[in-house]
Order: C-alpha cells, then sequence, then structure tokens
C-alpha cells in the first residue's frame, strides 16, 4: 500500500516537473500559434479586430467560412515569394559566414589550456550582457557615411568620398553575422572540446600533415557540431527584423519586415498571419535538421 | 606480406655482439616539462627484429620516451637514431615510426578498413595496392569479416587488433606500442601476448613496447629496459633481469624477493660467506658479486627457490628453521609467510604439483628451509 502510495507520489512529482515546461509552451507557444493560424483563414474586415470570425451562429444554423485566399494570395503576388528566397538567401549567407568566423574561434578556445577557456568562453558571452538593440544601433554609428569606418577610411585616403555602408545588403549581413556569432561558437566549442586528441595524434603518426589531419579527423568528427550551430543562426536570421529594419536599405526585402508592414501599417491582419505560418512551414526543414544534430550530439 | 622471417633473432643475439650495428640508438635523451624532469639521459641500444620493453610504475617516464620516438615531444638533450638518421626536428608524419595508442584513437567516423587505409592514403599509394594491403593485414589479425564495421560496434579486442593493424599496415621501420593490451581483460590479455609475438615475428618489424605490467613484458620481449625515475635501471632479457637484477629496485619490480641483511665473512673461491642475522645463521652463495670481508651487503632469495619441508634432506648448503605464520593458497601455487626465530618472515612459494594437500605443511606447523648456494644472489645493501 505504502509502496504504492511512494510510486504515485514519485510519479506526480515527475509529472509535476514536465508539467511546468509543457504549460508554458502550450500556453506562449502552441496557444499563441492556433490564434495566429485561425486569424490566418479568416477574412479581412475594417473593424476592431479587424477580420471577421470564423465560425458563426445564424437562424439555427453554425456557418463555418474557412478562407485559404489570404494563402493563394501569397502565391499570387511575387513579392511575398521574392521577400521568402530573399530572407533564405541573406540568412544562409550570414549562416556562412558566422560559420568562417565562429569556427576558428571555436577552435581555438577548445585547444586553449583549461584555464583560459573560460575566459574565452565569457568574452564570447559577453556581448549579451548589453541589450541587443543597442549594439545593433552601435554599428549605424560604425557604417554611416561620417561614421567610424568611412572616416578612417578617408584619413587614410584609401576613399575620397564616403562608402555607402549602411542601408545595403551588407550591412544586414554584417550584423546578423555579429549578433549571432554566439549562436555558433557555443555549440561548436562544445563539439570541439570533446574532440579526443589521440586522434589528431594517430592522424600525424600515419602521415597526415596538420591540413590534411584537419580535414580528414578534425571537421568530419565537429560535423553535428557545425550542423548545430549553422541552424541555430539560420532559422532565427530568417525571420530577422530589427537588423534588416536598422541597418537595411530599401529594397532589402526580408520577410520579417513584410510581415511588419502587412500587421502595423496594412492593417491585413488574415495575410500577416498566412505570412507567419508559412514562415514556420519553411523552417519546419531546418527544425528538424537541427533536432537531428542534436539527437546525435548527446548521443 | 613482407617475407616471413621466421626466427628474428639470430642465434648469436645482436646485443650480445659487439660488432652489430643497433637500429634504434638513444645517446642521452632527456625531457623536462618545466622544472620536472621526465626522461633523464637515457642512452639504450636496440637492434633489428627485436621487441623491446620498456617497462616501469606510473610516471617513470616510459611513456614520454615513447613519444620521443613517435616525434610527439621533443627531447630537451640527447639524440635520436633510427637506422642510422638522426630525427632531430622530423614532425609525426615524416618519421618511419607508426605508434599504436594506448586508447587505440581509431577514428570514430570511419570504418575499420578505412581506419586501416588512413595512412596508405596519406602515402598517396595507388588504390589497388591499398585495397590489397588492407585485406592482407585484416586477414592477418583475423578482422576480416568486421571491415565494413564502425569502431564502437566492435568488442574491446577486436578494436585493438584494428589499432595494431592500422599501425601495421604502413611496414614502419619501429613500431611503438603505448600499452597495447593494458585495456584487455586479463584471460584475452594473455592470449594475445602470444599472438603479438606471432604477428611480430611474422611481419619482422621492430618493436618497442611500453607497459606497467612485468608479467606482459617477460612474456613478450626479447629485452626488456626497467625504468624508474626517468632512468633506465637495468637492460636485459627477462631472464638476465629475473635472475640476475642489478638493484633491489629491480629485483622488488620484477617478481617478489626476500631481501635479508648480512655481512661478508669470506669467500671461498666463487663462494661468498656472510652472516645474516636474521637467519641466525651463516649463509653461503655464489656470487660474482666483488665484496671485502666485513662490507653490508643484503642476500636477495626468490620465493620460490626455497626448498620447505618436515624434515632437512641432503644437498642443500644452507637450512634455517621457522614456522609457518601465513598460507595463501592460489591454485597453481601456494604462498607461505615462514617467521623465524630472529622475528624475520621469509615468503616462500611452493607448485601444486599434487591435488592432494596432506604433504602441505600448515599455519603452525615447523618447517626447515633450504637453499643452494646458487639459489641467491647478492646485492648492494
Amino acid at each position: 500500500m505504502s509502496a504504492l502510495l511512494n510510486l504515485s507520489r514519485a510519479w506526480s512529482g515527475r509529472a509535476l516537473v514536465v508539467a511546468v515546461p509543457i504549460l508554458w509552451l502550450g500556453l506562449f507557444f502552441a496557444l499563441p500559434f492556433l490564434v495566429v493560424a485561425k486569424i490566418s483563414l479568416s477574412e479581412l474586415a475594417i473593424a476592431m479586430p479587424p477580420y471577421l470570425p470564423l465560425a458563426e451562429w445564424a437562424d439555427g444554423a453554425l456557418n463555418i467560412v474557412l478562407n485559404f485566399g489570404n494563402y493563394l494570395f501569397l502565391l499570387s503576388d511575387g513579392l511575398y515569394i521574392a521577400a521568402y528566397l530573399e530572407s533564405l538567401k541573406i540568412a544562409a549567407i550570414s549562416t556562412l559566414f558566422t560559420l568562417l568566423i565562429g569556427y576558428p574561434m571555436a577552435y581555438v578556445i577548445a585547444m586553449a589550456r583549461p584555464d583560459r577557456r573560460n575566459l574565452l568562453l565569457m568574452l564570447v558571452v559577453l556581448p549579451f550582457w548589453t541589450s541587443f538593440l543597442l549594439r545593433v544601433y552601435a554599428w549605424i554609428g560604425f557604417l554611416k557615411s561620417n561614421g567610424i569606418i568611412n572616416n578612417m577610411l578617408m584619413a587614410l585616403g584609401i576613399t575620397d568620398a564616403p562608402l555607402q555602408l549602411i542601408q545595403t545588403d551588407f550591412a544586414v549581413y554584417i550584423g546578423i553575422t555579429y549578433t549571432y556569432l554566439p549562436f555558433m561558437i557555443l555549440p561548436l566549442y562544445a563539439n570541439l572540446s570533446r574532440l579526443d586528441r589521440s586522434h589528431l595524434e594517430a592522424a600525424a603518426d600515419l602521415g597526415a600533415r596538420p591540413l590534411t589531419t584537419f580535414l580528414t579527423v578534425t571537421l568530419p568528427q565537429s560535423a553535428g557540431g557545425i550542423v548545430a550551430g549553422c541552424m541555430l543562426v539560420f532559422i532565427p536570421a530568417v525571420g530577422e527584423f530589427v537588423i534588416p529594419a536598422l541597418l537595411g536599405g530599401p529594397d532589402t526585402l526580408m520577410i520579417g519586415r513584410v510581415l511588419w508592414d502587412e500587421f502595423f501599417s496594412n492593417r491585413d491582419w488574415p495575410v500577416a498571419s498566412a505570412v507567419a505560418v508559412v514562415m514556420l512551414l519553411v523552417l519546419i526543414g531546418p527544425i528538424l535538421l537541427l533536432r537531428r544534430a542534436q539527437a546525435r550530439e548527446e548521443g | 606480406m613482407t617475407e616471413l622471417s621466421t626466427a628474428t633473432i639470430p642465434a648469436v643475439p645482436p646485443w650480445a655482439d659487439p660488432e652489430a650495428q643497433p637500429f634504434l640508438r638513444l645517446d642521452g635523451v632527456s625531457k623536462s616539462f618545466g622544472g620536472f624532469e621526465a626522461v633523464r639521459g637515457v642512452s639504450l641500444d636496440i637492434y633489428r627484429g627485436e621487441l623491446f620493453c620498456l617497462l616501469g610504475g606510473s610516471g617513470c617516464g616510459k611513456s614520454t620516451l615513447l613519444r620521443m620516438l613517435a616525434g610527439f615531444e621533443r627531447p630537451s638533450a640527447g639524440r635520436v637514431l633510427i637506422d642510422g638518421e638522426d630525427q632531430a626536428g622530423r614532425a609525426p608524419h615524416a618519421r618511419p615510426t607508426n605508434m599504436m595508442f594506448q586508447s587505440y584513437a581509431l577514428f570514430p567516423h570511419m570504418s575499420v578498413e578505412k581506419n586501416i587505409a588512413y595512412g596508405l592514403k596519406r602515402d598517396g599509394l595507388p588504390r589497388a595496392e591499398i585495397a590489397t594491403r588492407v585485406a592482407d593485414i585484416l586477414s592477418l589479425v583475423q578482422m576480416t569479416p568486421f571491415a565494413k564495421r564502425k569502431p564502437d560496434q566492435l568488442s574491446g579486442g577486436q578494436r585493438q587488433r584494428v589499432a595494431l593493424a592500422r599501425a601495421l599496415v604502413k611496414r614502419p621501420k619501429l613500431l611503438l606500442l603505448d600499452e597495447p593490451l593494458g585495456a584487455l581483460d586479463r584471460k584475452l590479455r594473455e592470449e594475445t601476448q602470444f599472438e603479438l609475438k606471432k604477428i611480430q615475428a611474422e611481419v619482422g618489424i621492430t618493436f618497442v613496447v611500453v607497459t606497467h605490467d612485468q608479467e606482459e613484458a617477460m612474456t613478450l620481449s626479447s629485452r626488456i629496459g626497467v625504468m624508474n625515475a626517468g632512468e633506465i635501471v637495468q637492460v636485459g632479457t627477462p631472464h638476465e633481469i629475473y635472475e640476475h637484477p642489478h638493484s633491489r629496485f629491480v629485483a622488488n619490480f620484477i617478481g617478489s624477493v626476500n631481501c635479508i641483511e648480512g655481512r661478508v665473512t669470506g669467500r671461498e673461491g666463487a663462494l661468498l660467506r656472510l652472516a645474516c642475522p636474521d637467519l641466525g645463521a651463516e649463509v653461503t652463495v655464489e656470487s660474482g658479486f666483488e665484496a671485502g670481508a666485513g662490507e653490508r651487503v643484503a642476500l636477495a632469495l626468490r620465493p620460490e627457490k626455497i626448498a620447505m619441508g618436515r624434515a632437512a634432506r641432503p644437498g642443500f648448503e644452507n637450512t634455517v628453521t621457522g614456522r609457518i605464520e601465513e598460507v595463501a593458497y592460489m591454485g597453481n601455487l601456494t604462498i607461505f609467510q615462514v617467521g623465524l626465530d630472529s622475528g624475520a618472515r621469509l615468503r616462500v612459494t611452493q607448485s601444486n604439483t599434487t591435488r592432494t594437500d596432506a604433504e602441505v605443511p600448515r599455519i603452525g606447523e615447523t618447517v626447515q628451509l633450504q637453499w643452494s648456494g646458487a639459489a641467491g644472489f647478492v646485492l648492494a645493501a
């Protein structure tokens, strides 16, 4: 009897622990997503809120109207497809940059003396102590026409007139790469710090030069960390709004900005919701990839 | 495979031949880490076809010495010559050595086949040759059926074979093995010892093995170099190391030994007379040990060289009486602790040659311990 009681107590304790995150995800992710999905299927109206309800009770009959027009509209207007593709492109290129910069950094940290590693990791995480918005804003100071970079270039006589750096795709790449770099470094570091040094020695012993050792032993073994880091950067970068809004030009077309415009300027909630739902669908592939990489890293 | 050389060591061993050229020569090799001297002035000649064991406890510098041969550590002083060539400044990938790592260091993302082919690919050998050599070495270590497996799908013993194959397949001039059998359980280790020896004779490559296991060193080696605190304290065949140790350290490290303090009282030809208060008697021992009368020395007696019985038998130069205090039955042999009148204790072992134990003395019995003059040896006190 008491054993049964203990069992049920243990079970309820476990359930409680699991319930907290499930409740959290339910309240703050699943429920809002369902609301967005619902709005994406309704019709635009000049009202408050600015859409018609899905279900109506009239004359003893329940009328449910599912409006897929918003989705068809996304397909028919080239602007949306272009924005999706542009977002994927910008996110992919930025991810590549973070990988190229982040991998050597993670490698150096992982190979550093154990007592220095924590300091180096701390330096990677340190930017998080100031507001993300401020840090992106600071880049404007660097990139603008009479900003630090242009002033330096002109003082050194490399250019006569200021270069157009701000409000370009280039500035967006810099912003995303800078902001998301720690998300690339941390999983790569976790992977590389587990690398068995004797594997590197074995490769050298078998006749591999350092570069060959890196390409044939280190790189393949860190594949899991590379995928995890790339997805951690790529997924949020696709939906990025603040960085293109502050650093990008008028023709930097990213889906986050389109979403903002639909929602706040056009007040077309149904189309904005459809844009959001499609974005999530687009990202399912990368998210599954991330899950697989993380599972492999843990296993 | 390379041509079979059934007898890698000729009748007159090269280390006994003053004309023989060493294959590996260590000349005053030292290595310091910070202020700590891990290896101190090691000079050593190893000959072609030898299976040489560096034997010592943990931290004695044996692994550091091996890593200097492979090129992972740079000697602080001294030279390493392999086949007459100075290895100074040569990176590991440029050395004619291969190493089998203690952890095996198999690449987890490659199959057995790919692991073994790795070194051959680095040499840029044609694909067909790589395939034949991998197939040959796989059959030598009896791993052909596992060629496509990944290392994590293999047992410890199988991984050990793959690691050996990967190091052997490049036909190095010198194969370095760091505790090659350390990760195997006892039974498998014993079987593998003989197999390793067989493979070495078959490929005819010079092996240098690092081990802390004296039994392993005894079974495997052509010669053993015993290390202590960064120095080689004695080099010799297993027989020499066991029967003629130069110091108490070596005598104690290999097998067990009774060390009895004594004083030289006289010499009769090859026989040395010692007065040993612990034995309560004067004993004679055959010894090449140079000692003048009155000098303090130690008599070293291996436990199995002492005959024990209820009554003294003729034919032994030395006899003492004692009482059995402890008995440890090991199956193949029995270990006795025999207390003497002086309070000293001697360790005696007897082979259990029959299955009956009627003859075996029991605790508390008085026994006669006897040994011949040739049974013991003399060490500096």
